[in-house]
C-alpha cells in the first residue's frame, strides 16, 4: 500500500513511519507546515510547528529511508482550528483544536489531497488502535492508558477510518521511545510536545486576550450576587477552580468553580460543588466511527482529553446526542467533545451545547 | 506504484550535473598527495603546480588570464565576493557609489547580498524591469545610468536565468555601463558549458562560475575578476588568491574543476545542439499533451537545456511528487522560505500570478540526458497533471 506518514518532527511520529515502512508499505514522509510564523527554534516541550521540527522530520524520513515532503496547511489550519478556537471562546465555550485538526485538517484537507495523488492511507503517531471487522473498521482506546488519544480522533468517520493506520497504539510510550533509538532516530529523546501547537508559550489566556482584547465584566453567583470581577470570559472554562481571584470566602467556606460563562452580558457565574454537578447534556455535530446508533445506549462517555470515563445512557435524536449521566458528573464543559465508548470501543463523539444541573431541578 | 528497480530519470541538471568521469579521475588521483599549496617545500610546490595549472586552464578555456581567475568555495561565494567585495571597494573611492543595479529574476546567492547591502550598508538597490519573457532591456539599464552615474555602485545582470533559463543581454550592456566606468559583474554559473562564454569579449569585470554545475566537483567555484577591478576581501586569513579569497586551496578539487570546465567549454557547441533537439521535443511533447501547459521564458533565446513549463489548476509540489514517485527527477524552481515552498520570485517578477508561478516545473537536460528521459516524461506528464489536478481541486473544493 502507500502511504503518506504525517511526520510532526517527534519521536511517535517518526516509530509510526518506520513501522509503516518496515511493514512493506510505500511510505513517504510529509511534514504538515501549520504556523504561517514558525519560529527556528523550539523553546522548551510545546509545539510542533518549528523549522527545527521540520527539520528532525526530514532527518527522521532519511534515516527511515522515505522520500519526504513539506506540505504547507497553514491556511487551512488557521481557518479550521486557531479562528475555530478563538470563536468557540469568544461564545464561552472550550474548544478542542486537536480533535478538529483531526477532522478538518489531518484526516480531511490532507487526507484528501493524498488520496488524489495516489496514496492509499495516511498514518500518523497517535495513540489508538484500528480493529478490523467484518462489517468495517473500529476505533479502539491505545493499549498505554497514559497516552491514549482515542478521545481526540473519536471525529473519524468510517470512510476516515478506512484510510488511516495508527502504527504506534499496540504498544507503550516508553517501548517506542527505546525502539526509536534502536532504529537510529535521533528524535528518541525528544521531549513529549504538550498543550496546544499554535499557542508556543503555552499561554492560552494571554492569546486569547491579544486574539479578543480584554473585556472585562462581573463574577456572579447563581442568585446574581457579584463577587468579583474578570478582564473577559475568554478566560474561563467550566469546571475551572483556580485563578477566580474573587476577594470574598463563600459563606460554606468552601471552594467555588465556574459554572456558565455568559459572554453576551459578559458574566461569569460561579458556585459551589454541588452546584457544578451536571445530570444530562444535550450533545450536536454528532460524527460516528461506524453507523449511527438506533437504539438507546448504556455505554460510557468520555467528556475532555484524558478525562475520567462516566457511565452514561445516550440516544441520537435528530442530530442531537441526548446523554444522561448514571451519576451527576463534574466540569462538563460546552465546546468540548463528549466521546462515546464501549469498552475500548470509540462509537462516536459530538460537542457538547447545553447541560442540565442537578439543582436546576431544585 | 513500487519506486523499486526503475531508471531513475535526472531532469534536475540545473541543479547539479553529474561529475565527468574524467573530472573524477583527475580530483581523486591528487586526493592522497599530501601537499598545502603555499608551502614552500616540494610538496608545496606540487600542489601549487596542480592549482597552477587547473587555473591555466580554465582561463584558458573562459578567454581570461590566470591570474583573473580566483577560486572560491562555490557560486554563492562568488556572487558575494563579486558584490560585497565591489560595493566596499567603489564606495571606498567615492561615497556616492550607492545604488546597485540589479533585476529581480537574480538567483538568492546575488539577490540576497545586495539585500543585505540594503539593508546593512546603506545600498540603494535599484530594481531594472524584465519582460515576461525574464528579459532585462539595456535600455533601462542606460536610463537607470544616465539618471545619475556617479553614484552607481555597479550593475550585476546573469548570463542564463537558473529557473526559466532566459539569457541576458549581458555582453550589451557591459559595453554601455564601460562607458561610464561602472562595472559590471555577471552570474555565469548556468551559461558555462551551454553557450558560448568569453570573459574577454563579454566584458564584463567580474563573472561567476561553479564547478559542480558543469560536471566538476561540489564545493568548489571561482570569480573571474579582471585584474584592474578593485575588490575589498571578504575572507581574510593567508592571503591566498591575490590576497582577494584566503584559505588553503584545495588541489584536488582545482584539478577536476579544470577538466570539467575545459571539456564543458570543447564540447558545448555539440552539447547545446544535442539538448535543444531534445528540449524541443519535450516542450512540443508536454505541450502537445497537456491541455494549457506553457512555456515561460524566452523560446528562443534561452539555455539548450532548459524547459520550464506552467500547468493550468494544479500545484507543482504534487506534480514534483507524482513524478518522484515515477523516478522522474525535476524542480518546481521555487525557492524555500521556512521550509515551506513559496512561489517564484522569477515568475512574479515576470508578471505570473500566484497561481501560474505555483504550478510550474522546471525540466533541466545535461551532459547525461538521453531521448529515453524525455519519452519517460512524455510517458507519465499527461496522468501526472490529471492526477495533481485532482489534488488541486479536492483542496480548494474543501476550504470553504
Amino acid at each position: 500500500m502507500r502511504v503518506l506518514a504525517a511526520m510532526s518532527g517527534g519521536v511517535d511520529s517518526a516509530v509510526a513511519a518506520a513501522r509503516m515502512a518496515e511493514a512493506g508499505h510505500d511510505v513517504v514522509g510529509v511534514h504538515l507546515a501549520l504556523s504561517r510564523n514558525p519560529q527556528s527554534y523550539r523553546s522548551g516541550a510545546r509545539g510542533c510547528c518549528t523549522i527545527e521540527d521540520s527539520r528532525d522530520a526530514r532527518r527522521a524520513a532519511d534515516v527511515i529511508g522515505i522520500p519526504f515532503y513539506i506540505w504547507d496547511l497553514a491556511e487551512r489550519f488557521h481557518a479550521d482550528v486557531v479562528e475555530d478556537f478563538v470563536a468557540e471562546y469568544a461564545a464561552g465555550r472550550t474548544p478542542n483544536p486537536c480533535l478538529r485538526c483531526n477532522e478538518k485538517v489531518k484526516f480531511s484537507a490532507v487526507l484528501d489531497r493524498a488520496l488524489a495523488l495516489e496514496f492509499d492511507a495516511v498514518a500518523t503517531g497517535h495513540y489508538a488502535q484500528i480493529v478490523e471487522t467484518p462489517h468495517g473498521r473500529e476505533l479502539h482506546r491505545a493499549v498505554d492508558p497514559a497516552k491514549d488519544q482515542s478521545y481526540v480522533l473519536g471525529v473519524l468517520t468510517q470512510q476516515q477510518l478506512k484510510h488511516a493506520f495508527f502504527p504506534l497504539g499496540d504498544t507503550n510510550k516508553t517501548e517506542i521511545r527505546a525502539e526509536a533509538e534502536c532504529r537510529g532516530l535521533s528524535v528518541a529523546a525528544k521531549p513529549d510536545s504538550h498543550d496546544i501547537c499554535f499557542i508556543a508559550d503555552g499561554n492560552t489566556p494571554g492569546f486569547l486576550s491579544k486574539q479578543l482584547g480584554e473585556s472585562p465584566g462581573d463574577i456572579v453567583d447563581a442568585q446574581g450576587n457579584k463577587l468579583g470581577e474578570h478582564k473577559g470570559t475568554h478566560g474561563f472554562t467550566v469546571g475551572q477552580r483556580k485563578g477566580l481571584k474573587i476577594g470574598t470566602p463563600a459563606a460554606d467556606g468552601k471552594p467555588r468553580f465556574v459554572l456558565d460563562i455568559s459572554p453576551v452580558d459578559r458574566t461569569v457565574t460561579v458556585g459551589s460543588r454541588a452546584e457544578l454537578a451536571v445530570e444530562r447534556l444535550t450533545a450536536s455535530k454528532p460524527r460516528w466511527c461506524g453507523p449511527a446508533p438506533t437504539e438507546t445506549l448504556h455505554v460510557k462517555a468520555q467528556l475532555r482529553a484524558h478525562g475520567e470515563e462516566i457511565a452514561v445512557t445516550a440516544r441520537l435524536e435528530d442530530d442531537q446526542v441526548l446523554v444522561e449521566f448514571d451519576e451527576p458528573a463534574d466540569a462538563v464543559a460546552p465546546g468540548q467533545a463528549v466521546v462515546l465508548y464501549d469498552g475500548t470501543r470509540v462509537i462516536g463523539s459530538a460537542t457538547i451545547d447545553t447541560v442540565e444541573r442537578a439543582t436546576q431541578k431544585v | 506504484m513500487t519506486s523499486s528497480a526503475r531508471r531513475t530519470v535526472y531532469l534536475d541538471h540545473a541543479a547539479t550535473t553529474p561529475m565527468l568521469p574524467a573530472a573524477i579521475e583527475a580530483m581523486t588521483s591528487h586526493l592522497g598527495r599530501t601537499g598545502n599549496a603555499s608551502s614552500l617545500h616540494g610538496s608545496g610546490r606540487a600542489a601549487r603546480r596542480t592549482v597552477e595549472e587547473s587555473r591555466e586552464t580554465i582561463a584558458e578555456a573562459l578567454n581570461a588570464q590566470p591570474s583573473e581567475v580566483v577560486f572560491t568555495s562555490g557560486g554563492t561565494e562568488a556572487d558575494n565576493l563579486a558584490l560585497k567585495g565591489l560595493w566596499w571597494a567603489r564606495l571606498a573611492e567615492n561615497p556616492r557609489r550607492r545604488r546597485i543595479l540589479l533585476s529581480g529574476v537574480e538567483h538568492h546567492a546575488v539577490l540576497d547580498p545586495a539585500i543585505w547591502l540594503a539593508q546593512h550598508e546603506g545600498a540603494e538597490i535599484e530594481w531594472l524591469p524584465v519582460d515576461q519573457l525574464g528579459r532585462v532591456r539595456p535600455d533601462d539599464v542606460q536610463h537607470a545610468i544616465e539618471q545619475d552615474p556617479e553614484s552607481v555602485s555597479f550593475v550585476t545582470l546573469m548570463m542564463a536565468n537558473n529557473e526559466v533559463g532566459t539569457l541576458q543581454p549581458v555582453t550589451g550592456v557591459a559595453a554601455l555601463a564601460k562607458a561610464y566606468d561602472i562595472p559590471v559583474h555577471t552570474d555565469a554559473v548556468q551559461a558555462v558549458g551551454q553557450v558560448p562564454v568569453d570573459f574577454a569579449a563579454l566584458g564584463v569585470d567580474a563573472m561567476t562560475i561553479s564547478g559542480h554545475k558543469v560536471g566538476g566537483p561540489y564545493g568548489i567555484g571561482s570569480l573571474v575578476v579582471r585584474k584592474e577591478t578593485k575588490l575589498v576581501p571578504i575572507v581574510h586569513g593567508g592571503g591566498q588568491e591575490r590576497d582577494v579569497r584566503s584559505g588553503t586551496l584545495d588541489h584536488p578539487a582545482t584539478a577536476g574543476f579544470a577538466v570539467a570546465v575545459e571539456h564543458a567549454v570543447k564540447h558545448q557547441a555539440e552539447l547545446a545542439e544535442r539538448l535543444t533537439t531534445l528540449r524541443n521535443a519535450l516542450i512540443e511533447g508536454v505541450i502537445g499533451t497537456v491541455p494549457g501547459a506553457e512555456l515561460s521564458g524566452d523560446p528562443t533565446g534561452r539555455l539548450p537545456g532548459n524547459a520550464h513549463l506552467s500547468f493550468k489548476d494544479c500545484e507543482g509540489d504534487s506534480l514534483l511528487l507524482l513524478l518522484d514517485a515515477r523516478g522522474i527527477e525535476v524542480s518546481t524552481g521555487s525557492a524555500c522560505n521556512a521550509g515551506v515552498a513559496e512561489p517564484s520570485h522569477v515568475l512574479l517578477a515576470m508578471g505570473y500570478d500566484d497561481q501560474r508561478a505555483r504550478g510550474s516545473l522546471r525540466f533541466t537536460l545535461g551532459h547525461t540526458s538521453t531521448r529515453a528521459d524525455v519519452d519517460a516524461v512524455l510517458e507519465n506528464i499527461g496522468p501526472v497533471v490529471e492526477r495533481a489536478m485532482s489534488a488541486g481541486l479536492q483542496n480548494v473544493g474543501r476550504n470553504n
